[in-house]
């Protein structure tokens, strides 16, 4: 081999590999990709049941309802309105009512939000920044509730 | 006044690194030996500086000086003497000054172990450490003083988040960090070499132990990292993809990359171009890493606080090294000369092979974790990627790499033969193919990718091994001859060997894990009774126990193995009142390789929510960086790589220049 059929060696296998690189993440993005929604974002937005979004915002007081076998129930409110989630499974240690949250699933067609994991916030003075921002479009933030330190 | 004392030090620094950024450079250009020789005793006094700086922030903690704003937020009096040690670095400030103390040791290795190399170089890589010195002194000193104090001290702290009050973070972020500002080195020798437009065999020699020390700690402070984070955050998995994760994955995919091609162009003077180039992104990730952790941008635990300003500064630092850097090397790169011809088929085309494919993991992971951000920025909408993407992708990108992998340390430089090596693998393939058989009985045929990934990992520990089994001559010859040609054998042999079979034992782990764990989640009584993996667990009940600043809730699990008790697991739920938060303490028991895995939930009158799991073979996760560490450690032993001994014992055959 000369030089300079080395060289196209060398670049033609490294463009191939960028290329099989740059197919799969164009591949693997079109499914993975989970949007963040508000409650309200939800319901303006007319999300079809059995989408994966996340929602976020705070734990409605006096909405949280347990169940047999570690089912839960409890509704997620960006104060203007307010979607009820059902869970099964163990909360997160800082799962508290009237508090932040992000929970990851779909809805069902009755509008409950199915979901398969929840997060919730790190500690006291910490709030996931989707939700504090969603919080803050809808004018319910307010600034001893933490994020800032 | 030791607050002070920290603040003033700290000042001092700077303003030797100004002095160490600025004239030595000027001395190289002027060959003027004098201003040249300004960088290393500044090095070293630079170190003097920032080591005084955290040991006055590490008094504060200990003597729980609340007047110290840092002190009252990340500490409380309660707190034991380890966590106040710890916690000097369990926030953002300090972290900072972690950073840069780690940064100065580095500056002051170079300058102490540095003297045999060539004065403009010594002192143009002196400069350019200090000229990060600088940028990050700068950072903290403005955005992120951690020795500011309060004009009315309050009485009692804030604690320490209570979920970084463990001891595997006490290691964590130390070894992270030793691995991130580690490639500082590697990039500070890359600017060097382009400010003086040559490079050269020796310069490898150079950059080949500092990279790989970086890269020793980086791997045991991601896997550090992971564990902690499976036994921590309770919920069994050791890695999330989250973009954190990715933040050091992606400076140690760069560095094995780097780490990968500085040997090709030791050893053959080739891939100069490119191993410059690695640097330079490698230490580009790590600073990225830094952005994406510390500027808040992210949600993580590790985003101590949300300050705009702090974010604005570190993009600046990212702008200025990253852009500064690879403007320098489009400029500068092409008068680097090329040289050493290989064939496509030989153990430097292994060795692009791995590049390649390392490289484009490595972007990868860069496009999946940066996309929501970039999206964000542009659409104001706010997305997640999550671990789907990252097991695709790179499931599929690691299955040729990790099938080269053996064959590349087989292959002769410059001109391979594949069907020989092919030959001397035959026996880890057989091996392979039986371990694949075995799944397939064991398990009945239920999916191709269990199977198939054992036997991939078979395939990489056996084929790292042939090299060193085939040289030692095993059952071969006397066990006395063997053992006495295992002992003469190079010490990178065994390193590399070690290396590559830890990434097989690591896979094997991850295999057994993610497609053999059970779970069950469950509310249970006092003496009820759960199965699981084959063990049987009885809930004994629970106790209440007051430890140093929290107070914890213990529930008491019997372990039975075929009506034998074999442990007691005791999981716990820690409630800490200075911040009024409750962290889950899981509880292990190791059986061999494998765990049983139990977590609390929340209690309710008497009944209790808990979740088990069982993960065979889950501790070859984190035995596979730790064997790949002492094969790094190895090398870094062997002779001719030394750490400060660059020069080989027999003078290097060498045109002259």
């Amino acid at each position: 081999m000369t030089r300079k059929q080395r060289r196209l060696t060398l670049i033609g296998s490294g463009l191939g590999v960028l290329a099989l690189a740059a197919a799969l993440v164009l591949f693997a993005l079109r499914d993975s990709i989970v949007f963040f929604n508000s409650p309200s974002d939800v319901l303006e937005r007319k999300i079809l049941a059995g989408t994966r979004i996340r929602l976020g915002g705070l734990v409605k007081p006096g909405s949280l309802q347990r169940g047999e076998e570690l089912r839960v129930r409890f509704e997620v409110t960006d104060g203007k309105s307010a979607i009820p989630v059902a869970y099964q499974g163990i909360l997160p240690d800082l799962f508290r009512e009237g508090q932040g949250v992000i929970a990851e699933g779909a809805l069902d067609v009755g509008g409950v939000f199915k979901a398969d994991s929840v997060l919730a916030k790190h500690d006291e003075r910490y709030m996931p920044k989707e939700v504090a921002d969603a919080l803050k479009k809808t004018g319910h933030w307010k600034d001893d509730a933490g994020a800032k330190k | 006044m030791i607050a002070e004392l920290g603040h003033y030090a700290l000042v001092l620094a700077l303003g030797l690194a100004l002095i160490q950024a600025i004239a030595p450079i000027i001395g190289a250009q002027r060959r003027d030996a004098t201003l040249m020789a300004v960088a290393g005793p500044t090095a070293l006094a630079q170190f003097v500086f920032v080591a005084l700086a955290f040991a006055a922030l590490t008094a504060c903690y200990v003597v729980s000086d609340f007047s110290v704003v840092n002190v009252f937020e990340n500490s409380h009096s309660a707190m034991p003497l380890i966590y106040k040690f710890t916690s000097v670095w369990g926030n953002h400030e300090g972290s900072m000054l972690l950073w840069v103390l780690i940064l100065s040791i580095f500056g002051a290795l170079v300058a102490g172990f540095g003297g045999n190399l060539p004065a403009t170089l010594r002192a143009n890589v002196l400069a350019v450490q200090s000229w990060i010195a600088a940028a990050f002194y700068l950072f903290i000193l403005m955005t992120s003083n951690p020795f500011s104090r309060f004009a009315q001290p309050p009485f009692e702290g804030r604690d320490l988040n209570p979920i970084l009050q463990d001891i595997g973070l006490a290691v964590h972020p130390p070894l992270l960090y030793l691995g991130y500002v580690g490639f500082s080195i590697s990039f500070s020798f890359a600017i060097a070499a382009l400010l003086e437009g040559r490079i050269d065999a020796a310069w490898a020699r150079w950059v080949r132990p500092w990279t790989l020390a970086a890269w020793i700690c980086l791997t045991v402070g991601i896997a550090m990292g992971s564990y902690w984070a499976y036994y921590e955050l309770g919920w069994g998995g050791f890695w999330f993809w989250d973009p954190v994760e990715n933040a050091s994955l992606m400076p140690w995919i760069a560095g094995t990359a780097l780490l990968h091609s500085a040997v090709v162009m030791e050893k053959r003077n080739a891939l100069k171009v490119w191993t410059i180039l690695l640097a330079i992104l490698t230490f580009s990730l790590s600073l990225i890493g830094t952005f994406l952790v510390r500027s808040g941008v992210l949600t993580s635990v590790h985003t101590f606080a949300t300050d705009p300003t702090r974010g604005v500064f570190i993009l600046a630092i990212l702008v200025m090294f990253i852009g500064g850097g690879l403007a320098l090397y489009a400029w500068r790169a092409p008068l680097l000369k090329q040289g050493g011809l290989f064939a496509p088929i030989s153990r430097e085309g292994a060795l692009v092979f791995n590049n390649l494919f390392l490289t484009a993991a490595c972007a990868t992971v860069f496009v999946g974790t940066m996309y929501p951000l970039a999206y964000s920025a542009l659409t104001g909408g706010v997305i997640s990627i999550g671990p789907p993407f990252f097991n695709l992708v790179l499931g599929i990108l690691i299955v040729p790499f990790l099938i080269v992998q053996p064959v590349g340390p087989l292959m002769a430089w410059k001109r391979g033969d594949l069907y020989g090596v092919a030959q001397r693998l035959v026996w880890a393939l057989a091996l392979a193919i039986v371990g694949i058989a075995a799944v397939f009985v064991a398990t009945g045929v239920k999916g191709v990718l269990a199977p198939f990934g054992i036997g991939l990992a078979i395939f990489v520990i056996a084929g790292a091994l042939t090299d060193l089994i085939e040289r030692i001559g095993v059952l071969r010859v006397p066990f006395a001859t063997a053992w006495a040609r295992a002992c003469g054998l190079p010490r990178s042999a065994w390193g590399t060997a070690l290396a590559h079979a830890g990434l097989g034992v690591a896979l094997l782990g991850i295999v057994c894990e993610s497609n053999w764990s059970s779970e069950r989640i469950l509310a249970m009584k006092p003496s009820d009774q759960a199965s699981i993996g084959g063990y049987d667990l009885t809930f004994d009940g629970v106790v209440t126990r007051q430890g140093p600043n929290y107070r914890e809730l213990t529930a008491r699990f019997t372990v039975r193995e075929g009506g034998n008790v074999i442990g007691v697991m005791e999981p716990s739920k820690r409630s800490f009142a200075s911040r009024n938060t409750s962290t889950t303490e899981a509880a292990l028991l190791t059986i061999g390789f494998s765990q049983l895995y139990a977590s609390l939930g929340d209690p309710d009158d008497g009944v209790i929510a808990v979740r088990l799991y069982h993960k065979p073979l889950v501790l070859l996760i984190w035995l596979g960086p730790v064997i790949m560490m002492l094969g790094g450690l190895l090398s870094l032993s062997d002779r001719r790589l030394r750490v400060g001994a660059p020069k080989p014992a027999k003078p290097v055959l060498q045109p002259a220049e």
